[in-house]
């Protein structure tokens, strides 16, 4: 192609750079600039030393994304393996049965879950049929655990099948060949090849967990505010639109040391491997 | 590992009955006759039938179509031209940097998505001196944003498939080269185009989050109503909605997956020649 | 072919592609209804001349002409010429008949004209019924069929055939070669084919253009090239070839490896140093009091029609290509005559191949195919 038309076709990139700059670039900016004025506009810290009184709501959503991250892996490490080694038909089915329950609005998944967790929600009263004392489940910390684990684990399982699914089998047999046992193979073969997948999956699960506040509010009912709760409260009632600022900004920054602590683990291009529909 | 085929088959059994027995119970209950979410007392479309008598659902419902709709077609539009462009550049800082930059709302918290464009919107609403800025339009250019780097990343693949010298043949055989790009290229990558815009669709339908920062009182989308609905108590029409838009996302994913299906289908025979 | 007019002339071409040089200051015309082969390596540029006649690349300097208009900066769509593409670039959502129509759709011919020159075109490259067939579902060798009928269909002067069997089997190839060639003479076209295969460049082309490292290194028919290379890259790049430093004496007497030698070259001056080359099928074995130069057997193989046997001479091996069986170990005696010896002056090549004691052949291959992928 020669010159002209290679700058031509370059050009067809412009709209979007032109949106991207605008859209994601100048909204990213106006974070950091709320963050370090008042309402006035006026240059302040003031914001970033209130955030130390929300270090507890900070480490209570770290922990509770880790939590519920290590729990998505530990159910779908397992789940995609088994489905890589059905049969081809049979794995496309299974994916679309993970994938569909994503496609639910997840307000009303988790609204779902508040009616089977109640004090007088469904589990309790089949223990009731059964004649056992009722389980206090709701508004506590677990509550909103299982409600990210539940929300986000098919965001574990696609990415995890996808690596393990195009998993070369003749290396496996290769291992196997070499004198390899099951438990060999497993540990120096099949997950050291899908660790990317874990990456990826991990970031897609982590990232929502850590910035819910829907999920708390149904689940831990307002018990347990996150800090997604804090920001949205800045936002939409205490309309203190700069310290919300400075808490998604440190969320932010948060998310991406997280990120990068991951990314040191293995050093895969393709997160986003399994975002494909 | 064939041997232990039972346990396994008990584990999938398990998850896919956490995964889909809250489902069923919305489903279930869509279809109560009692106004409880919690007894089943009988069936009846009762719920259904109100549904469609809430004037404000049914409007939440059309604006969330249309705000699908158009942000879909946009960030599509956009979006394929986006991957063509990007498509012809080096492998270098500079295509990285817009790739990292275009991934930022896929990557990002969307709470900070919402919130950064919401930010944006009411600087510039109160520089312009306008009132109650959010609205259809905000809403618009965020769904068109946080879709964008989908819509790439379902074309970029399909466009390193195709043969690099298809746009020159069609060149070489008297097409101008806006028309090539046309007649050869854009019928090559149409798959990844398509499935671009259904996810770019779908995705719009079921946004609430970045949604929830950037509409105001005058344009409601369905998961906003959804949410203001679940802050009081809720009567099983949620439900009856959520079931409806639960089935139309089912049959939209079956088709895309046939229709990929086909495609593979069709390019294995090719292989077997 | 002497007297055909040139159609395409390349006048001093130069042009770098990120930051390397790829041409350098090249110039060759091309005449009517020739076949004329680029041969070289990978990135010797041949590509990129083929790309800068149909008009995908523009160069840096230099003139493009076709018969006596500069056509530099006219687009590759406003090009008399057609390109058959390494992989064929057909268009994936068009059928047969649709890709070869492609063009003359472009025309704005009649429906009716179009359906008769599809009809003709795969007759032509015997695809007769394949009209509706999706290209997906063709064999590469029928795919490359459709490209060539599709190139065809607009009725260039010229063709440009960029490795076009290369992603084929070697039955195949052998078979498309015939083919092609075929097709050339039958049409009267100018083929211009590019290629690294040397074999293919010998047995098709009328004229062969052999580049390394953006340079023509030399141009002649394939007897020429094969008899006469210019250079050491060229000996060694055209069949295989032993290749000696060695002197004049004078004219039509030389000496390398150690022995005297007549030959039929001339105009060198005395003493002066040059490269020697003999190639493996011109060395005949002799019995060692007969022999004018000695060696031991290093290794035999066996070939099919002739045994390939590495005789190492005063510590130079070389490759000699008979039908006598010689044992390892074995001395022997060679002799050559003196139409087997050529004389090449001293080149930027001078010292780099001939002499087979390394496994540089193998070594060569891999790079190749690293390369290609």
């Amino acid at each position: 192609m020669n010159k002209k038309n290679l700058l031509r076709q370059k050009l067809c990139a412009a709209p979007h750079l032109v949106w991207s700059a605008i859209f994601i670039v100048v909204p990213l900016i106006m974070v950091a600039y709320y963050s370090f004025t008042n309402a006035q506009g006026e240059f302040t810290l003031e914001n970033i030393y209130r955030l130390s009184d929300y270090t507890d709501t900070f480490l209570r959503s770290l922990w509770y994304g880790i939590v519920a991250t290590v729990i998505c892996l530990v159910i779908a490490y397992p789940l995609a393996y088994i489905i890589s080694q059905m049969k081809v038909r049979v794995q496309t089915t299974m994916m679309m049965l993970v994938m569909i329950p994503m496609w639910m609005n997840f307000l009303i998944r988790t609204y779902a879950w508040m009616n089977i967790l109640e004090d007088s929600g469904i589990i309790n009263k089949l223990l009731g049929l059964l004649g056992m004392e009722p389980v206090h489940m709701i508004n506590t910390g677990g509550a909103v655990i299982l409600g990210m684990v539940y929300n986000f684990l098919p965001y574990m399982i696609l990415p995890i099948y996808t690596v393990l699914a195009k998993l070369d089998r003749s290396l496996i047999e290769a291992a196997q060949d070499l004198g390899a046992g099951k438990i060999r193979v497993f540990s120096k073969v099949v997950f050291p090849l899908s660790v990317s997948g874990v990456v990826s999956g991990v970031t897609m699960v982590f990232v929502p967990s850590v910035s819910t506040f829907y999920i708390s509010q149904k689940l831990g009912g307002g018990t347990f505010a996150l800090i997604g709760d804090v920001i949205e409260m800045q936002f939409q009632v205490s309309n203190n639109f700069n310290f919300g600022a400075a808490l998604s900004l440190v969320l932010m920054v948060l998310i991406l040391i997280c990120m990068a602590f991951m990314n040191k683990f293995s050093s895969s291009e393709d997160v986003g491997g399994g975002m494909v529909l | 590992m064939k041997k232990a085929k039972l346990p396994s088959t008990i584990y999938v059994l398990l998850v896919f009955a956490f995964l889909y027995v809250p489902m069923l119970i919305v489903a279930v209950y869509s279809f109560n006759s009692s106004n409880s979410t919690g007894v089943f007392e009988g069936f009846s479309f009762r719920w259904y039938q109100e549904l469609f008598k809430d004037e404000e659902t049914i409007k939440a419902f059309y604006n969330t179509l249309i705000l699908a709709i158009t942000s879909a077609v946009t960030s599509t539009v956009i979006g394929t031209l986006a991957a063509l462009g990007i498509d012809k550049m080096k492998k270098s800082w500079r295509r990285s940097g817009i790739m990292t930059i275009t991934n930022i709302p896929m990557m990002n918290p969307e709470i900070v998505t919402g919130v950064s464009m919401m930010l944006l919107f009411v600087f510039i609403g109160s520089f312009l001196r306008i009132n109650g800025v959010l609205g259809f339009w905000t809403l618009f250019i965020a769904h068109v944003t946080f879709s964008l780097p989908y819509v790439i990343l379902n074309i970029m693949p399909k466009l390193e498939q195709i043969n690099p010298n298809l746009a020159e043949a069609a060149q070489d055989l008297g097409c101008a080269p806006g028309k090539a790009i046309r007649k050869v290229v854009l019928p090559a990558i149409k798959p990844g185009i398509m499935s671009g815009f259904i996810m770019a669709f779908t995705l719009s339908l079921d946004d609430f989050i970045i949604s929830y920062f950037v509409s105001g009182p005058k344009f409601q989308t369905l998961p906003i109503r959804i949410y203001s609905m679940t802050k009081k108590r809720v009567t099983p029409d949620m439900y009856a909605l959520s079931t409806i838009i639960f089935v139309v996302i089912l049959i939209l994913l079956v088709l895309v997956n046939m229709n990929s299906l086909k495609g593979e289908q069709s390019k294995e025979k090719g292989a077997v020649k | 072919m002497k007297n055909n007019p040139v159609v395409i002339d390349l006048k001093n071409i130069s042009i770098e592609l990120g930051g390397n040089k790829i041409l350098e200051n090249l110039n060759l015309y091309i005449r009517d209804k020739e076949f004329i082969t680029f041969l070289g390596p990978s990135g010797c540029g041949k590509t990129t001349t083929l790309r800068i006649i149909a008009g995908f690349l523009e160069p840096d300097s230099g003139e493009v002409i076709f018969g006596n208009k500069v056509v530099n900066g006219v687009p590759p769509h406003k090009r008399q010429v057609n390109t058959i593409f390494q992989r064929y670039a057909l268009f994936p959502n068009l059928n047969v008949y649709e890709n070869i129509a492609f063009g003359l759709r472009l025309k704005k011919m009649k429906e009716s004209d179009i359906r008769d020159k599809v009809k003709e075109m795969l007759a032509l490259v015997n695809l007769n019924g394949f009209e509706k067939r999706s290209v997906d579902c063709l064999s590469g060798g029928q795919q490359q069929r459709v490209a060539i009928a599709r190139a065809l269909a607009v009725d260039p002067k010229v063709l440009l055939l960029d490795e076009p069997l290369g992603a084929l089997d070697l039955k195949l190839r052998k078979d498309m070669q015939v083919e092609l060639k075929n097709i050339q003479q039958r049409l009267g076209i100018t083929f211009i084919y590019v290629t690294h295969d040397q074999e293919e460049a010998l047995s098709m082309s009328d004229t062969i253009v052999v580049m390394d490292g953006g340079v023509i290194q030399q141009i002649g028919t394939p007897e020429d090239i094969y008899n006469e290379p210019k250079n050491a890259f060229v000996a060694d790049f055209i069949g295989e070839s032993n290749i000696l430093d060695g002197y004049m004496l004078e004219d039509f007497k030389c000496k390398f490896s150690g022995a005297e030698f007549e030959c039929l070259d001339k105009g060198f001056a005395k003493g002066e140093a040059v490269d020697v080359v003999v190639r493996p099928e011109d060395v005949d074995i002799v019995p060692i009091e007969k022999g004018m130069l000695t060696g031991v057997v290093t290794s035999v193989t066996f070939k099919g029609v002739h045994f390939e046997i590495i005789v190492d001479i005063g510590g130079f091996k070389w490759m000699i290509q008979t039908t006598d069986y010689e044992a390892v170990g074995n001395k022997i005696g060679l002799f050559i005559e003196p139409d087997a010896i050529h004389i090449m002056k001293k080149s930027k090549y001078s010292g780099k191949f001939g002499d087979y004691s390394s496994f540089s052949d193998e070594i060569e291959h891999l790079s190749d195919i690293v390369e290609e992928e």
